[in-house]
């Protein structure tokens, strides 16, 4: 089985189940991403995406909002 | 050992701690109930709660720490959290968790059982998650942990007892404390054993080496610049590089925490019902749908401003009319004797700050009442999800929406709103800008004065300046966040809490401590500065015609003929500074009218000139803020290097664009002459 290169999560569409496989962008934003249940290997849904505006997901039962920026930072399995 | 020496362990220090939106404040007035005490961490604008209660004839003093997602030092909250932690030792923490959403509360707990404080673990909202489809066994939970579990429903007072008595104990026989400990992930162990031993014993009380070599690894930069000034700058530079060859460790701690807490509620944690739509999902439907969501927010603040003018407003009438003017009265009568200049004092001066503040009440209480609903449901973090978008255009985001806007009403609960923003960056940009918001006050000034001038562009001319008003807001808020905000961005992560039902008592005690602490922090300023003004009005000629702000109004001539403003519209903009409507009353008296709306309409439009009267409202609608909101603005920021900065940013404004308005109309020769 091969790993693809993992892809922004802010390219997924609305629906999209996923993995969290890496987090750039400095201690600080990750720590906090963490703190509130993403973290590597984090199982993860996208609510909402709608191209504009923050990105809606579901993690590890919480419900959160990442501004788009921030959704561009996280990396994740690349879906079908 | 602190328990045994807190007199002789008659009083035991328990210290609340959990992630935000678990329902710590519910448990913490369960345990306390009227016995605490709200003030603020020192130095901090963070407030800190305390409370004692009794049992079994032990006293029991409880903290309420602020509501963190982990211990890190990212924001005041957090610092605050973990330096009450290891400076203060409490004698035991009780730390509560949402039981829907365990996993990601426990991450709080990894952080806490590095501490050097036995934990017991409250898991709060049992019911919610059982309709969420989630089981948990809390004995499985604790015999995994090693730690106290007790099974809670805090809007049911379910549970209280059972975990106090497990605090109780826990704080009596510390020793018996040997809970699991997580470990950092497997790739990164070596590297944190090295940090360890380059620390060596040069980590002073009350931190432990353990604690601070994984803050290290995480990045944690207040902690690294204490190790930089307990070790010899060789020592130091030795972890230096090995934290900078092992950046990533920080995603292995992480990991290493969930991978932890993955095993420690795998048999505790059952979740039969997978793939249900819970309740929370089928309201988001609408609320955070772009259209419905939209459509949702302003309804629910139309209902906001409809309380304020259907409530409060007649209840502010009500106080004015019925309590304050004949104290006032009561008080002139009762002073007839004593000469004139006291019983003004006594009646105008003071007793008039204070019906100010008075009046000011019913709009906190409506306004405090709407935002600990919106936030107690859990809506208030849609609505700022919905905003989000527009906000980022002023370098706001979401949360700032519903504070700014309500400002259209009062500025006051505008700059109180702001408490619901995080990022102290964004709060500060955020109680700069409220008082830019057009209030009720100013729109009602404008109301009145430009039909006087404007006859039947009235409309117009009011709308355009409506409209400056809010570019000029937003030009601010882009300039401010390229300037001095500039790279303080603080990142767009929010929770969207489960919903659930408000409980009364809940918003009840939300109002009480907010609108009592409004009184206290911001009461006596309001009252100081409005009899300031009112004396500088009064003395020394006995009116406002031949008083000390007269003389000024006289004195600021010059500027005033930059502004085609003459000394009484510059005394008019001066006593606006204690309520916006005091203005219109100042032109009154001072153009010789009386307070009599007619003639004052008739003499203002015979002898202001249109391009004077557009710079005067430019002026009115930018101005400094109201007494009442720099006091709030004081109160918020508990800082009075930004209070007079705001203030004095917006004094440069309103003189900047009354300038502009009035240099521009002469320039284009428009309506120099009176009508």
């Amino acid at each position: 089985m091969t790993t693809p290169a993992p892809v922004p999560l802010v390219d997924l569409p609305s629906g999209a189940r996923t993995v969290v496989r890496q987090l750039t962008g400095g201690p600080v934003f990750t720590g906090r991403l963490a703190a509130m249940g993403v973290a590597v290997d984090s199982p993860l849904e996208v609510l909402q995406n709608r191209g504009r505006g923050p990105v809606l997901v579901l993690v590890r039962d919480t419900r959160i909002a990442l501004g788009r920026g921030e959704a561009a930072k996280i990396l994740v399995e690349k879906t079908a | 050992m602190s328990a045994a020496q807190r007199e002789a362990g008659r009083e035991i220090v328990v210290a609340l701690a959990g992630q935000p939106n678990v329902g710590k404040s519910t448990i913490f007035n369960l345990l306390t109930g009227l016995s605490q005490h709200v003030g603020n961490w020192p130095g901090k604008t963070v407030e800190r709660k305390e409370g004692t209660l009794e049992r079994d004839g032990i006293r029991l003093r409880v903290i309420d720490l602020p509501g963190t997602y982990s211990l890190s030092a990212h924001s005041e909250e957090e610092r605050v959290a973990r330096d009450y932690i290891l400076h203060e030792r409490p004698d035991v923490i009780v730390m509560i968790a949402d039981a829907c959403a365990l996993e990601r509360n426990l991450y709080l707990l990894t952080e806490l059982l590095v501490l050097p404080v036995p934990v017991v673990l409250g898991l709060n909202m049992m019911d919610l998650a059982e309709s969420e489809g989630i089981e948990i066994e809390p004995h499985v939970l604790a015999a995994a942990l090693g730690l106290p579990v007790v099974p809670l429903v805090a809007k049911r007072a379910q549970g209280i007892a059972e975990l106090l008595a497990a605090a109780l104990r826990l704080a009596q026989a510390p020793q018996e404390f040997a809970p699991a400990r997580p470990e950092i992930g497997a790739p990164h162990r070596a590297v944190l054993e090295r940090v360890r031993a380059l620390l060596g014993a040069r980590v002073p009380p009350p931190y432990h080496a353990d604690w601070v070599a994984l803050k290290l690894l995480e990045g944690d930069a207040e902690v690294a610049n204490l190790a930089r000034a307990w070790l010899p700058a060789g020592a130091w530079q030795g972890i230096d590089a090995l934290l900078r060859q092992h950046e990533d460790a920080v995603l292995d701690v992480a990991g290493g925490r969930y991978e932890w807490i993955g095993r420690m509620v795998r048999a505790a944690l059952k979740r039969p019902r997978l793939g249900q739509v819970s309740l929370t999902d089928r309201l988001d439907r609408v609320a955070v749908h772009p259209l419905w969501g939209m459509a949702l927010l302003f309804a629910a603040l139309a209902l906001v401003f409809g309380l304020t003018f259907w409530v409060a407003s007649p209840i502010q009438v009500w106080l004015d009319v019925g309590v304050v003017v004949p104290l006032r009265d009561g008080l002139r009568t009762a002073l007839a004797g004593a000469p004139h200049w006291l019983a003004a004092l006594l009646a105008d001066g003071v007793l008039g700050g204070a019906g100010l503040v008075l009046t000011f009440l019913p709009i906190l209480v409506v306004f405090f009442a709407a935002l600990a609903l919106l936030e107690e449901t859990g809506y208030l973090a849609r609505a700022a999800y919905v905003m989000d978008r527009f906000m980022h255009l002023l370098g706001l985001h979401g949360r700032s929406f519903l504070p700014l806007f309500l400002g259209f009403g009062c500025n006051v609960p505008a700059v109180m709103g702001a408490r619901v923003i995080e990022s102290r960056s964004a709060r500060l940009l955020t109680i700069l800008l409220a008082p830019l918001v057009p209030c009720s006050a100013r729109l009602a000034v404008l109301a009145f004065l430009v039909p006087i001038f404007f006859r039947e562009h009235a409309l117009a001319v009011a709308v355009l300046l409506v409209l400056a008003n809010l570019v000029v807001l937003a030009a601010l808020g882009v300039a401010l966040n390229h300037t001095l905000f500039r790279g303080e961005h603080a990142a767009f992560i929010m929770e969207l809490p489960l919903y659930r039902a408000p409980s009364p008592r809940g918003i009840a005690r939300f109002v009480w401590n907010n609108t009592q602490a409004f009184l206290r922090k911001a009461g006596g300023l309001i009252l100081a500065l409005s009899a300031l003004v009112w004396a500088l009005g009064y003395f020394p000629g006995a009116d406002l015609e031949h008083s000390w702000l007269a003389r000024f109004g006289h004195g600021l001539a010059p500027l005033g003929a930059l502004l085609g403003l003459d000394w009484r519209m510059l005394v008019a903009l001066l006593t606006s500074f204690v309520a916006k409507e005091n203005a219109v009353a100042t032109l009154g008296i001072l153009y010789g009218a009386g307070s009599k709306a007619a003639g004052l309409a008739g003499t203002l439009a015979a002898q202001v000139a249109p391009a004077s009267a557009l710079s005067f409202l430019a002026a009115t609608m930018l101005f400094i803020p109201c007494v009442a909101t720099v006091a709030a603005m004081r109160q918020e920021t508990g800082s009075w290097r930004w209070t007079l900065f705001g203030v004095a940013l917006l004094l440069a404004i309103a003189l900047g664009a009354a300038a502009l308005v009035y240099q521009s109309c002469r320039l284009l020769g428009f309506g120099l002459s009176h009508a």
